[in-house]
Order: structure tokens, then sequence, then C-alpha cells
């Protein structure tokens, strides 16, 4: 595995193997690991039927016991604890998370922990940084693997000083027997501590109140890279950034058909393009959707064409320029955002009829197709070696990702080494990785190291998209009591073939997709009030253009529905929007319920302390549990002109049980406020014909500063000390929650402030 | 193709061989080894590449000729043209290992997320409160609609600009 190189300090080897780690089976190296039987492993709970109850997270925890303390950390001669992180980081922050809880579980110095970006782990099948999932995930594992590095810390002075253990303090990275005044930093007490015999075993975790990091408000640890341009991300690398980084990587672009997946006929001038200067190699790459599943079901292969190598991107993009190409149209070419809004409307289930006696309200919406337009374009860096291929990608599913690209290459998986940058956002792209699988390609064909970017119009043209979805919804009431509620979903189907951990790995995806996609539906998506009888189902129709989970996979837009759909049955029975959801709460049995009632009740004082909104301005609420967190949000909403809507402030109200950095967190909710205004109100992707319509943030319509709030207040409830004791949930899950409500937030003030019922979004399109 | 002398981050920097119309962009991150500038849209529409010429803030990606230039007066000039005026990046506002102030004001509100933006966002930020020492909501909103940052960061901007102007006008 390759070594990143760590702060410098002068004068002290770096050679560490002779030094505390705590890792790996299979490596001389090992000082210990837990593993479950299979039998053990079998008794863990399985994939659920409903989100209340066993949700996406508790099957990615599931799925991990197995190897879950299988991880490196490792104490440098420098006095640094180094801990690798099985996880991308693309700017939610998990990287200074863990290195707060690895802190404060070995009472290490916070300035001396680095947490690291672990390089693909085969051994860790399962690994994947997607459904909010990582902290639930390595909440635990990661502070036992902790613990285990401190007791054997501990253990190590003891001996050394002839002392008993626990007669030892440690503090801020210093090991200390104060009867006799002898102290020994964690660094110079590392190689007495690997040679202990000592397995990794389950150890009592600290509670929560001896903690003193977490929970404690922290700013990123990348913070001063950032604003000073040393972060590096994939296509800022160079040697000696990265141990293996191959010199002379060659920047490589690819120009595409003008539609989805049109192809390839001829290309009428290749020898005067590779004759252009800086030009280095021009490759027609073809991407073929890779995989047993396609022999069966139509294709989800990407866009792909002629690539060209050369010194620089700027020769590249302009040998890329000057290609002349003969194309085929895509099998996209004449179809266009009605016919499938049309299709999607039409297969989707019907509502039941209501008797007449009962009350009951309809709705419909339709969510368009969005890009995630993470700001970093796709892009890889890639050195293929005879069957060998080393890939620098930031992958969400690194596993996933290297058997994708060993099958494009003819090699074995075994051979591909994928390290992972920090990534300039991803929002779910990132769970597959074309560009990586095209870098390989081109590096194998020119024999060279390849530095692939994608532009921002390949980026949008041919990307993946949050499936464009049709929704249904009926409730129905008699004398204030719900009877029933009923959500009927008809989606372009979300390409999953990543897999979710063991909920549903790749090769089970061929036979029951429809099925799985059920269970993911139904493992994400939920209702806590109480509404009598609650179906929702989705339905699934898989259109040729390529798809992918987006920030909270189906919940951001069915529980985006339902929370617009709720606020429309609080103003449809004349209940007020808060207390009507807090009274359906209240009697509800769903396990999310409490957590949702005490945010509510933030934002409901909030608003009393607000007072009336002024004239053209409405407030507009939501709320939403999901990932065993919960969050509510109010906003206000300037709509003096209805065509030029503006939030003016917002707050929200947060629990996750356990909130390890609440700046973080903050950084999370907010966000998720500006996702769900844009795609609500102004963003979104259009297909005419084959070609999406937008090629860039000049018409895929972002939020901007002048479209966003100036105050996004965030109230984080404090921890809950239950949920830190074993067995207790832990902390929840925070990256994707906001979404869904804070986007129905915005639709319910604009509702309220203009008086109508936007159906179609972006709401901004249809005014 | 000639050789170039630039004033890069107050440093003399030779490339080697070069168009004239290449943009700054590709001749500071290919050729010359300053990643800080991002490519985030190459036609100048999203401001992740925003560096300073001449005390302005540009938008080095411009293809002049070939791009329109989407924010008027946005447009850097190309290597050919920008002659010996200075080339600020991101990397060039820390001298000798102490942070601007905005840089500060970056890390005190903890304004970055993912960060790729984040260059440009200051780059832009700091020509604004050059011009304007005492920048109000809506010059921020002004001066900073050209700037995604696709994680939704503004409001931490927002305070990071204030909290800058506030340090930078001195006690």
């Amino acid at each position: 595995m390759a070594r990143r190189s760590e702060p410098n300090e002068a004068g002290l080897d770096t050679t560490r193997r002779e030094f505390l780690q705590v890792l790996v089976a299979g490596s001389s190296l090992m000082i210990g690991g837990v593993f479950l039987t299979k039998e053990q492993a079998a008794a863990l709970p399985g994939p659920g039927n409903t989100s209340d109850v066993l949700d996406l997270g508790d099957t990615l925890v599931a799925a991990e016991t197995a190897y879950k303390y299988n991880l490196t950390l490792e104490v440098t001669p420098h006095n640094r604890v180094r801990f690798e992180l099985p996880r991308e980081d693309k700017g939610q922050g998990i990287a200074t998370t863990f290195a707060m809880v690895i802190a404060d579980e070995m009472d290490a110095d916070y300035d001396r922990v680095d947490v690291e970006l672990s390089d693909r782990r085969a051994d860790r099948t399962t690994t994947i940084t997607g459904g909010s999932s990582t902290v639930r995930t390595l909440w635990e594992p990661a502070r036992t693997v902790a613990a285990n590095a401190r007791l054997r810390l501990v253990t190590a002075a003891a001996a050394r000083w002839g002392v008993l253990p626990t007669e030892i303090t440690v503090k801020k990275s210093l090991v200390m027997h104060e009867a006799t005044g002898r102290a020994a930093n964690f660094g110079e007490l590392s190689a007495e501590a690997a040679a202990l015999a000592l397995p990794v075993v389950p150890l009592p975790l600290k509670p929560l109140a001896d903690y003193g990091i977490i929970g404690t408000p922290r700013g990123r640890k990348n913070a001063r890279a950032i604003v000073t341009g040393a972060q590096k991300y994939t296509m800022d690398l160079a040697v000696g950034d990265t141990p293996d980084f191959p010199a002379n990587a060659k920047p490589t672009v690819v120009l595409r058909p003008p539609d989805i997946k049109g192809h390839i006929v001829s290309i009428n001038n290749l020898a005067a393009v590779q004759a252009m200067p800086g030009v280095i190699g021009v490759v027609q790459i073809d991407l073929p959707d890779r995989g047993a599943v396609d022999l069966l079901l139509p294709s989800f292969p990407q866009s792909t064409g002629v690539a060209v190598a050369a010194d620089t991107f700027f020769h590249a993009l302009a040998a890329r320029d000057a290609l002349d190409v003969t194309w085929a149209p895509g099998p996209l070419a004449s179809t266009s955002d009605a016919q499938i809004e049309a299709t999607l409307t039409a297969i989707n289930l019907p509502l039941t009829p209501v008797l007449p006696i009962f009350s009951s309200l309809d709705a419909t919406f339709d969510f368009p197709y969005v890009a995630h337009a993470p700001l970093e374009v796709m892009n890889a860096v890639a050195h293929v070696q005879g069957s060998s291929a080393t890939i620098w990608y930031p992958s969400q599913t690194p596993n996933y990702q290297a058997g994708q690209i060993a099958t494009a290459l003819g090699i074995p998986e075994a051979n591909v080494t994928m390290h992972i940058p920090f990534a300039g956002g991803a929002f779910g792209r990132h769970l597959f990785g074309e560009s990586a699988i095209e870098a390989a390609l081109v590096s194998q064909a020119l024999g060279l190291p390849i530095k692939l970017m994608w532009t921002r119009n390949d980026d949008m043209r041919h990307g993946r998209f949050r499936p464009r979805t049709h929704h249904a919804l009926r409730a129905s009431w008699l004398a204030g009591t719900t009877l029933t509620f009923e959500h009927r979903v008809a989606a372009a189907e979300m390409d999953l073939r990543h897999g979710y951990g063991d909920l549903f790995l790749g090769p089970g995806y061929n036979g029951a997709h429809a099925a799985i996609e059920q269970a993911a539906f139904n493992a994400t998506v939920s209702v806590p009030y109480e509404f009598g009888v609650t179906t929702q189902t989705i339905l699934n129709q898989r259109f040729e253009v390529p798809t992918c989970s987006w920030r909270s996979i189906y919940s951001g837009t069915t529980n985006c529905a339902n929370e617009i759909f709720v606020d429309r049955l609080a103003l449809a029975q004349g209940a007020d929007d808060i207390q009507f959801r807090l009274d359906h709460l209240a009697i509800s049995t769903s396990l999310a319920a409490p957590a949702i009632t005490r945010c509510l009740q933030q934002v409901q004082a909030k608003r009393n302390a607000w007072g009336p909104a002024p004239a053209g301005h409405a407030y507009g609420v939501a709320a939403h549990g999901e990932y065993r967190s919960a969050v509510a949000y109010l906003v206000e909403l300037d709509a003096t002109n209805p065509a030029n809507p503006r939030l003016t402030r917002a707050f929200a109200a947060v629990d996750v049980g356990i909130p390890i950095n609440p700046k973080g967190l903050e950084a999370q909710v907010q966000g998720a406020l500006i996702d769900g205004w844009s795609v609500m109100v102004r963003a979104s992707n259009h297909l005419d014909n084959g070609v999406i319509r937008e090629g860039s943030y000049s018409d895929f319509l972002w939020a901007r500063m002048n479209h966003t709030p100036k105050t996004i207040e965030v109230y984080v409830f404090p921890a809950d000390p239950a949920r830190a004791l074993p067995g207790g949930q832990g902390p929840g899950g925070a990256g994707e929650l906001g979404l869904p409500p804070g986007s129905a937030a915005c639709v319910n003030a604009y509702s309220r402030a203009t008086g109508t019922q936007p159906s179609r979004f972006p709401i901004l399109e249809f005014v | 193709m000639p050789v170039y002398n630039l004033n890069v981050n107050g440093a003399v920097r030779t490339t080697p061989d070069v168009p004239a119309d290449m943009p700054l962009l590709w001749v500071l991150r290919d050729l010359l080894g300053v990643t800080g500038p991002k490519y985030g849209c190459g036609v100048g529409v999203c401001g992740a590449c925003t560096s300073h010429v001449a005390g302005k803030a540009k938008r080095l990606c411009i293809r002049k000729n070939v791009d329109a230039e989407p924010v008027p007066n946005s447009a850097a000039p190309q290597v050919g043209d920008v002659g010996n005026q200075p080339i600020v990046t991101i990397e060039g506002l820390a001298v000798g290992g102490e942070l601007h102030p905005i840089q500060q004001a970056w890390i005190d509100e903890d304004v970055a997320s993912c960060g790729f933006c984040q260059p440009g966002q200051i780059m832009r930020a700091l020509a604004l409160i050059a011009a304007n020492p005492n920048p109000s909501d809506a010059d921020i909103d002004q001066a900073m609609k050209d700037n995604v940052c696709r994680c939704g960061t503004y409001v931490r901007i927002r305070a990071a600009i204030k909290a800058a102007a506030a340090a930078m006008s001195g006690p």
C-alpha cells in the first residue's frame, strides 16, 4: 500500500515497519483483528422492509460487521497518529470527523492525528461512501481500534517503567506515570507497543461524558490547505504528492457525440489531428456496458468517443475541437422529456378510490432529470503497465470501480490499485466512475500514464442524472382523522449496479432488479406520521438516460413530495402546518417521530420569535427523519416578485443523536437547503431528442450568492448519552438528511406566498 | 512559438515555447505547476479559476476569440498578451507562511466544504474588498454572483467576506 507523506519533522526515519500499527489480516504486521464467523454474521439482521425499523444504513452496518475492525491505525515515530479512512471525503468532512473520534478515544493530541483516505481495500468488500452511512458504520469500529491502540501504548509504558497500567494516565498523546514523574509520548512508545502480542478485541469505550473533542465544533482539518491552494485534487496531483505518482501523466480529453450514446461511424481526419502541435495520441475508446446484466436488459452504457492525449489540456482541447467525426445517433434520438413524462404517468399504479363520505386530496408532482454537477468535473489519472493498473480516482465504490476497470482492461481485478484523492464534491456521482475506466483504456492503448478530464459539457451532457420521477398522492380523512395516505411513484430507473453493501450487490442485480429497487426504496423512504393506511410504492421504467443516486437516493423526490403534500393536507383541513405535523406525529408509532417532533418544536418556537411574515413574504416548513436522524427547516421567502423569489432567512433544527462535529453538521444542513432551493426552484436538465439541453452553469441554473438567504441558522440538538452506550444506536447520518425537507420547505413557502400549488419543478420554469 | 517570462506570485516564471493564445489557466496548471486556479467550466461561467491580473479579478480559462466573455471584463489576457502584469493566484496570498486576513477569515468561518471553488471565491472577494472596503450585502451579492459554489457555502462566504473586510480595515 502506498504511503502518503506525513508532515516533515527532521531527523526521523520514515520507515515505520517496527512501529505500532493496528491493521489488516494477511500481513506480517498484523497485530490483531476480530472477525465474526459466517454463522455469527448470518445471525445479524438482514435487509428490512421499512426504513423505520431497519434502513439502508443498518444494512450497511451489518454488511461490514465481519471485518469492521479491519482498519489501519498507526502511531508513527514522529508521534503522529495516522488513521486510514476507507471512505471518500468529497467535502462532507468525514476525515475531520474521524480525526476527532480517534483523538478522543485514544486521548491523542488532536493536532497530531492525521486521517488519510485509504486506498481501495479489497478485503473490505462492501465499502461504500453513500447512504449517509460513514459515521454510522465506522463509529464503533474506529473507536474500538483507537481504544486498542491506546491500551497497547499504556501497556508498553507500564512494562517500560515497571508500574501498573492502572496507574498510568494519557493526555494529548502523552503517557504519564504521575507518581514517579515519568512520561513518554505515543511516538516514543510505539515500537514497544508494536511488540506486544495482543489481539484487537472489543474494549469498553468511553461514555459520552468522557469525550472532550467529540461534540465540539471544529473547522475542517484541510481548511488551511484549501485556502492556500495547497489542497490537491486529482487533476492537481504531481510527482511526489503520492509515492507512486507517474511522471508525465498526459492531459487527455474526449470528443463525445452530440447526443446521449451516439456512436462513431468514422473519424475523418485522424492523421491530421495526430500531427497537430503537442498531440501525443488519438484513441477511439469504447466503453460498452460491462457485466452479464446487460445481456438481458436494455443497457446503461455511457457515451464515449475519441480521446486525445497531448502535452497540455490546451493542446488536447484544440485537437479535440479539430476532430472531424461522423456520428450515428444514439437510442434516444427521437426521445424528449415529454415522452418520458407521458410514459411515467401512464405506467403509474392507479390511486385507490375513496368513499364519497370521506374528504380527500390528490396531488401529482413531476421532478426533472438533474445532474450532480460537482464543481470538480469527472476525471482520473491512470497508469496501466502490463497487467497492472494504478488509478487515482475519488471513488465512492472503489471495489466495484476496480472490477469495472479490470474488465475493461482484461486484467485481474486484484491488479487494480486505486488511490482515493480528496474530491471537489460528488453528491452520488462517484458511485460510478466512467472517467477512470476511460483513463485506464487510453493509458493501456498509448502505453503512457494518462490524466483524463471531462469537460463541463461532457459532465452535463453525457453524465448521469437523478432519475426523472412522477408522483401521485392521495389522502383521505374524516372528522380530523387521517384514514389513508397513498403515494405511487413511477420513476426512470435508478442505476444501482454499484451495489449498496450486501443489500444488492452487482451480481444479484440481474435477475431481480425490480425487487431490489423496491427494497432500496423501502429502505430509504418512510412516512413518520400516523396517517392510517399508508402505502408507498415505486415502479421503474428503464430509459437510456444514464442515472445515478443523487444526494438522498429516493428520498430527495419521494419524501420531498410527501412533505409538500402534507403541507397541502394541513391547508385543506384549515390546520396550521406545524401543528398538523405535530398532531400526526404525537399519535404515530414511527421510531422517527420523537426526534422529528423535537425538531419541529424548535421550528415552531423560532417562527413565533420571527413573528408574522412581512407583506409578499411567507414562511415554509418541512421535516424529515432518516438515517436515525431528524431535521426540520423553517424558511422565509420573499416572493414579492413571484418570478424572482428569494429566501431571505432560514432556520433548521437537527438531531443526529450524537453530533460529533456540530460545525460540519451545520454545513451539511445549510448546503442541503441550497441544493433543495436549486433543484426545486431553479435548476434542471432537459432531454431534447436525445440531447441534454444544458451544457454548463450558464444554463444549469444552480443557486448563486444572490439567490440565497443571508443567514441559515442551525440548532444542533445536544447528544443523547444513551445512544453512546454499548448497543446504542450511535450517531445518525447527516449528509443527505436535509435535502428532502430543505427542498419541500422552499416549495411550501412559495406556495404560501403566491397562493399557487406548483406540481412541476423547477418552479421558475413553469411560472 | 515564443517563450514568455511571466510575473507569477511575485516571481519570474519562464514558460516553455507556447502558443500566444494559450489561456493562463493551462499555462499555470500544466506548465508551471500552479494548480490553485481550478478548471470548473472552461468558458468563464463558474469562476473557479478566478485569479488576479494587474490587481483585477480575472477568469483565466476563457479562450480569446473562441468563447464569449459571459461576465463583462472578466477574461484574463492570454499568455501572449499578459506581458509583465502581475498574476496573483491563491498560492500568492500567504507571505512566508503568514496567511492573508481573507484566508484567515475563510478558516475562522470554516467556509469550505469540498473547497474546489474557494480559491476563485477568495480571489473574487479580495478584489471586492480592495474596491469596496466595507461591502454591504447587496454589494456582496453583486460581486459574488458569478462564482458557483456547488456545496452551497454561500452564507459562510458572506460571513467570511464581512470578517475579512473588518480585519483588513484595521483597528
